[in-house]
């Protein structure tokens, strides 16, 4: 059986192929903490490839540090395999019992003179020696990242029972020489494994609150280039822009509800910031709360029928969630001095916020049932946490020595890595839904 | 000449001459205070009392009235808090005179926050330091026609260092006259 000291050198090498192979417009990913038992092992076999990809990252790495990155997988390190199997009769199970493989992928990729690139890939379970899926990708040679996703979803489901999430995007606001006069902000997109970043909207004003629509083809964001907060919409397939609101005083907050029609945002034109809902498709606005505090950072429930949002109403940020068919207020945060920013994981069940202790500002986990409080982080100076779409990780802002970075950990706390960019300091980030991308 | 006609010029003179020495002795508490005026806005002053300076300089910044020393513009706020610390009720009562001084004059007030805290509530906050500042104004007879106020949160840091020292400048608000 492998010991921890080889996986920990199976991560290593997987930091350093992250940072060796990736393109010139992207955020490094670097995983800093894997808890190394209770992880599958599986192995991702250098899948055969045409001369078209040979420049390219192996398809196999793509895979196999995305699942590692799920903290829920050990991949095995390409030379410790015993054999290099790429159609289902050259696999002989014993080569991966002898290593404590559990799950074995291959694949072949071709690409066809039109430009199609078709991709075959197998899952097997070793122990069994049974043949869990036998299927193949069909899309466009230029997809060919698309295509490693795919595959890495379809694993990760087949194993864990939950939907993968590999084949989502980030949007994240990279800043440049922040508070001098030369100060540049990008909103920039991702995929999740900071790979192929481009560049949505560019200004020298700030730029913030980044959220996606739920279909994925729409972002909303906070601009400053009037020299006064509003809110914009922007498409990403044509770039077009809308202003959505620029009222007197703040315009911020803007969160899609989930089925897409409404949008929370923060108004303060009536003299405080104030949570209201707008209907998108006839510009309509409710407001929501009616007080002389701040009102701020709404988010929603997975039914749509509530908010959840920070208010100091109390004389301190706390989390309060109003039910919008008949306005009840209950205030859901009891432990410490200032709790913002809150997400409902998909199950409704449970929180993540920002939330100061002693001092110092970490994400933490709430279950609403049972009250209990748990820090995700620790990392200090957190803020903006953002879901995946599977509830399994999140995404949020920090410092490390005195660079915006980002950094994903995961709700059960076993993995944690971290996404610098070498260009400025990013922030802000905004997890996309599931996304279709073949 | 009349003798009726002497005394309204020498009251009028008077007049002028305190309201001139009014306008000077604010920031100058060991200035004896000036006797009271019966009706101080009821003429136009004569020509101009030579002492008169300009009430700001070239950039539109304001001089603390009656002097060509810079009014400081630049307010700062604890930690979380929004409200107005008591050093900085002087110079903000000379802003409110300005202003009521200068009707055509607009101020735009900044708030700004440190870098701690979540992004939006931070422009809240920052709002509200604006807000405070433009509320005492306003208590002081300035008409709100004449004040807007915007927030950056803690988007626009005047030090962008990670330390007290750096945020304890950046949790501030700006007057900036236009």
């Amino acid at each position: 059986m492998m010991g921890s000291c080889s996986w920990l050198m199976v991560l290593s090498g997987f930091l350093l192929l992250a940072g060796v192979v990736h393109a010139e417009q992207s955020l490094d990913t670097i995983i800093i903490d894997a808890g190394y038992d209770k992880q599958t092992k599986i192995a991702v076999v250098p899948f055969r490839s045409p001369p078209e990809l040979s420049a390219e990252q192996p398809m196999s790495d793509i895979i196999s540090f995305d699942l590692a990155r799920s903290g829920q997988f050990a991949p095995a390190e390409e030379e410790n395999m015993l054999s290099y199997p790429t159609s289902s009769r050259e696999v002989y199970f014993r080569d991966w019992r002898v290593l404590g493989v559990e799950y074995l992928v291959i694949g072949q990729a071709s690409i066809d003179m039109l430009g199609a690139l078709t991709v075959n890939f197998h899952l097997y379970d070793v122990f069994n020696e049974r043949e869990m899926i036998a299927d193949s990708v069909n899309t466009t040679r230029d997809k060919w990242r698309d295509a490693a996703h795919y595959i890495s979803d379809q694993v990760f489901e087949a194993v864990t029972g939950i939907r993968g999430a590999f084949s989502t995007k980030i949007l994240y606001v990279l800043a440049t020489n922040a508070g001098s006069p030369n100060a540049g902000y990008r909103l920039e997109m991702a995929d999740a494994d900071g790979e192929r970043a481009r560049t949505l909207f560019d200004s020298n004003q700030p730029i913030l609150a980044a959220s996606w629509a739920p279909d994925g083809k729409q972002v909303a964001y906070v601009t400053f280039e009037t020299g006064r907060p509003a809110i914009v919409l922007q498409n990403l397939a044509t770039g077009a822009r809308q202003v959505l609101t620029q009222f007197t005083g703040i315009n911020s907050s803007p969160v899609f509800s989930p089925d897409g029609k409404r949008m929370a945002m923060v108004l303060s034109r009536d003299g405080n910031p104030e949570i209201y809902v707008m209907n998108l498709a006839d510009r309509s606005l409710r407001r929501v709360t009616r007080n002389q505090v701040i009102d701020t950072e709404p988010s929603w429930s997975e039914d749509g029928r509530s908010i959840i949002y920070t208010s100091d109403r109390g004389g301190r940020p706390q989390i309060y969630r109003q039910d919008l068919t008949n306005n009840l207020v209950e205030r859901l945060t009891f432990q410490g001095d200032y709790n913002a920013r809150a997400r409902l994981l998909p199950d409704g069940k449970h929180l993540v916020f920002v939330h100061r202790n002693n001092g110092v500002f970490h994400i933490a986990w709430q279950d609403l049932e049972r009250d209990d409080v748990r820090v995700l982080t620790r990392t200090s100076l957190d803020e903006s946490p953002s879901l995946a779409p599977n509830g399994t990780m999140l995404i949020y802002a920090t410092q490390d020595q005195g660079r915006g970075i980002l950094a994903v950990v995961s709700i059960d706390g076993r993995v944690k890595y971290r996404l610098p960019s070498s260009s400025g300091d990013v922030r802000e980030p905004a997890w996309s839904p599931f996304m279709d991308t073949l | 000449m009349t003798v009726a006609w002497l005394r309204s010029l020498f009251v009028m003179l008077f007049a002028a001459a305190v309201l001139a020495g009014c306008q000077s002795t604010a920031p100058e508490p060991s200035k004896p205070a000036p006797e009271p005026v019966p009706t101080p806005d009821t003429t136009p002053a004569p020509p101009a009392p030579p002492a008169t300076p300009a009430a700001f300089d070239e950039n539109l910044n304001p001089y603390v009235p009656g002097t060509t020393r810079l009014l400081s513009r630049t307010f700062y706020f604890d930690y979380d808090r929004a409200v107005i610390i008591p050093d900085d009720l002087a110079a903000l009562e000379m802003h409110g005179t300005v202003l009521r001084n200068n009707v055509d004059v607009t101020v735009l007030i900044e708030g700004h926050a440190d870098e701690r805290g979540t992004r939006e509530y931070n422009l809240a906050l920052g709002e509200r330091r604006a807000d405070e500042i433009r509320k005492f104004l306003i208590s002081t007879g300035v008409s709100p026609a004449q004040i807007e106020i915007v927030s950056y949160g803690e988007e626009r840091p005047e030090d962008p260092g990670h330390n007290e020292a750096a945020w304890a400048r950046n949790r501030r608000a700006i007057l900036i006259y236009q």
